[in-house]
């Protein structure tokens, strides 16, 4: 993994009348249900660490009331932590002042949500470039950037509408061409598309994974649907009760979800377009016949290994290097779980 | 027995002592300040003054045009412009006409002193929960005391006058505007704001670029009753000094002139259902996007 963009380190925050105070219960392992039952304080966070790579996708899942919303504001420090660390490009944003905030929030993140949090006094064009205007970016500039960004998310011709008139699916392309014309680097999404149905909500995912492959952003992207995370997410984080109880790729969650509650997440989902061959490859094996790229999902593999002989195939990755083999009994055997 | 028939109340030298020692201490007071106080507000009786004579010396044509401009600028509707035309040309018939213009005059005056003064109080108090808690038991007073009672302390300070009827109107009508503006503001949708603070919004720009504009339909609804409730006081600004179409109907209560009372009356009528009516519509034009129109 290359550069750290976002650091996130022993993150910790307690809503309620005297967070400090109870800090160190929490720290000494009081979990969320006793801690409201005994002081009546909600546990928001519980030590959350996470590095969050340059220019890819971090999935952060979790039920409702996990803690997802929480942890993604505090990178922009919407919300104030109790206690811990958030380094942006190795610079701590909890010692900053309003100003340099502020500088923070207009130039390196932008960020998406649920519910759009659009203006809705302005017309869609105003909206697309209400950081840019915040920023006191010249009026044309503006003009020209936010009608670049109103073509890229399919809106053109609606630049006179306001919000209002515009559908959901509508107005979150809004959003999102408004967090990117600012060009930060560093993109917050709350359950972008969940008040979204789901063909549209595919939709958007396309749209996004198309821009993602040109822009490269570093992109922390929160959802409570499996599907989702697996379809967007180059790495997942999972929370349960403000804690952090797996992180990984997605396969690595699917093959080995650290307890019940995630296997209980991963297991009505579809591991054959999940699961690429690298996860399963049994090295050692020399294998002179065919190869197959690593790259590909199990149920893409189905086909060409029943056709081979003896029905198996060695994993190659696509700078060359040998993994080792698959049988189809093993992707079959994969894809039961 | 006698102790509970009548309630232990304080010597009747004891009080008429107090309220003396009260009147005294204000008498004073003005004495020393008065001057002082209508030094500093004759800007505004000058401006008063100065914007009544624009009115009475406008030739009326001029005025009717002005009128219909207005109500067509603000509510885009033939019907409600060519009411409040026909309103101020039967103001005119009846021979009303000049009392209305200084009715409007003072009107208007009071209107935008009261805009200026309470806009920045309502905003003060929606950015503060202490000058919330400070300013609306005030403003509670404010609405409910009747008015002679602080017409008192007013007359005693200012004497009889312009600017005291001026003060008069505006205590009675800022409350509204000051109200509503505080809860327009604090109504303004948090997600909204939460998302003007990720883009890095200063203060001053989430006031006047989000909270403000948002708010703007209720500072409507605020303005629209600070109007009704500064015409409402017209007849009582009257008995202080203040020229208008309160003068007759004053006139009327004491010499039992009914048709003259009714007049002038329904000519008040007029002005806040033009006004009413102007600014009502122009109120939701301004949030014409909360229900997708243009
Ligand atoms: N301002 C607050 N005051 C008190 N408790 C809060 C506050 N904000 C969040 N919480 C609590 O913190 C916990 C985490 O909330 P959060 O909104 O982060 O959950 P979430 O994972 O985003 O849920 P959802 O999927 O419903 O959006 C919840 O138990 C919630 O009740
Ligand atoms: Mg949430």
């Amino acid at each position: 993994m290359s550069e750290l963009k976002v650091q996130i380190k022993n993150l910790y925050k307690i809503f309620g009348k005297n967070p400090k105070k109870v800090l160190p219960q929490v720290k000494t392992g009081l979990g969320k249900p006793e801690l409201l039952d005994q002081t009546g304080h909600v546990l928001g966070i519980n030590n959350v660490s996470l590095d969050i790579p340059a220019k890819q996708i971090q999935v952060v899942m979790g039920l409702s009331g996990s803690g997802k919303s929480t942890l993604i504001r505090h990178i922009n420090r919407l919300i104030e932590p109790t206690d811990g660390q958030i380094l942006i490009d190795g610079e701590d944003v909890l010692t900053m002042s309003d100003r340099q905030l502020r500088d923070v929030r207009r130039k390196k993140t932008s960020m998406v949500f649920q519910k759009f949090g659009l203006l809705p006094h302005r017309k869609v064009m105003e909206n697309v470039g209400y950081g840019l205007e915040v920023q006191g970016v010249k009026d044309d500039e503006i003009a020209q950037k936010a009608q670049h960004w109103i073509d890229r998310v399919g809106l053109t011709g609606y630049e006179n509408h306001y919000p209002g008139q515009l559908s959901g699916g509508m107005q979150q392309r809004v959003g999102l061409a408004r967090a990117l014309a600012t060009d930060a680097e560093i993109l917050l999404m709350d359950e972008a598309f969940s008040a979204l149905d789901p063909l549209i909500r595919y939709d958007m995912q396309s749209i996004l994974l198309e821009l993602q492959d040109e822009l490269h952003k570093t992109i922390i992207f929160i959802t409570h649907d499996l599907d989702e995370a697996l379809r967007l997410g180059d790495k997942i984080a999972i929370l349960r009760d403000g804690a952090m109880i797996q992180e990984g790729t997605a396969p690595q969650i699917v093959l080995t979800p650290a307890d019940d509650y995630i296997a209980d997440f991963t297991k009505d989902i579809n591991r054959g377009k999940v699961i690429r061959l690298r996860a399963i490859a049994e090295a050692g094996t020399p294998y002179d016949g065919a190869n197959i790229p690593a790259g590909t999902l199990l149920n893409d593999a189905l086909q060409p290994l029943a056709q081979a002989p003896n029905q198996t195939l060695g994993v190659t990755e696509p700078d060359g290097r040998y993994l080792g083999t698959v049988s189809l009994t093993k992707v079959i055997g994969a894809l039961a779980g | 027995m006698e102790f509970f028939e009548e309630f232990p109340s304080l010597g009747r030298k004891t009080l008429s002592g107090m309220k003396q020692a009260v009147d005294e201490t204000f008498k004073g007071f003005s004495r020393a300040y008065g001057e002082q106080l209508e030094n500093f507000f004759d800007p505004l009786l000058r401006f008063l003054i100065w914007f009544e004579k624009l009115l009475e010396a406008t030739p009326w044509p001029i005025i009717l045009l002005v009128v219909g401009g207005l109500a067509w600028l603000g509510s885009r509707s033939w019907k409600i412009t060519i009411g409040s035309v026909l309103a101020f040309v039967a103001i005119g018939i009846l021979d009303m006409w000049e009392d209305t213009m200084a009715t409007l005059a003072i009107i208007s005056v009071a209107t935008m002193l009261c805009i200026a003064i309470g806009i920045p109080l309502g905003i003060l108090m929606s950015r503060s929960d202490r000058a919330q808690g400070i300013i609306t038991p005030i403003l509670d007073v404010m609405q409910t005391i009747p008015s002679f009672v602080y017409l008192i302390p007013v007359v005693m300070l200012l004497g009889i006058g312009k600017v005291p009827g001026l003060l008069a109107v505006c205590i009675y009508a800022i409350p509204p505007i000051v109200r509503l503006t505080n809860l327009g503001i604090r109504l303004v949708d948090k997600d909204v704001l939460e998302a003007a603070d990720a883009f890095g919004t200063s203060p001053w720009q989430k006031l006047w670029g989000v909270q403000v504009p948002l708010a703007l339909p209720n500072i409507f609804a605020g303005i629209n009753q600070t109007i009704m409730m500064a015409l409402s006081m017209v007849v009582i600004a009257s008995m202080i000094g203040v020229k208008g179409l309160g003068v007759p109907v004053l006139r009327a209560i004491s010499n039992q002139y009914l048709a003259l009372g009714l007049m002038n009356g329904l000519a008040i009528v007029a002005l806040a259902i033009i006004f009413d009516r102007v600014s009502q519509t122009y109120g939701k034009r301004l949030q014409a996007y909360r229900n997708g129109g243009k």
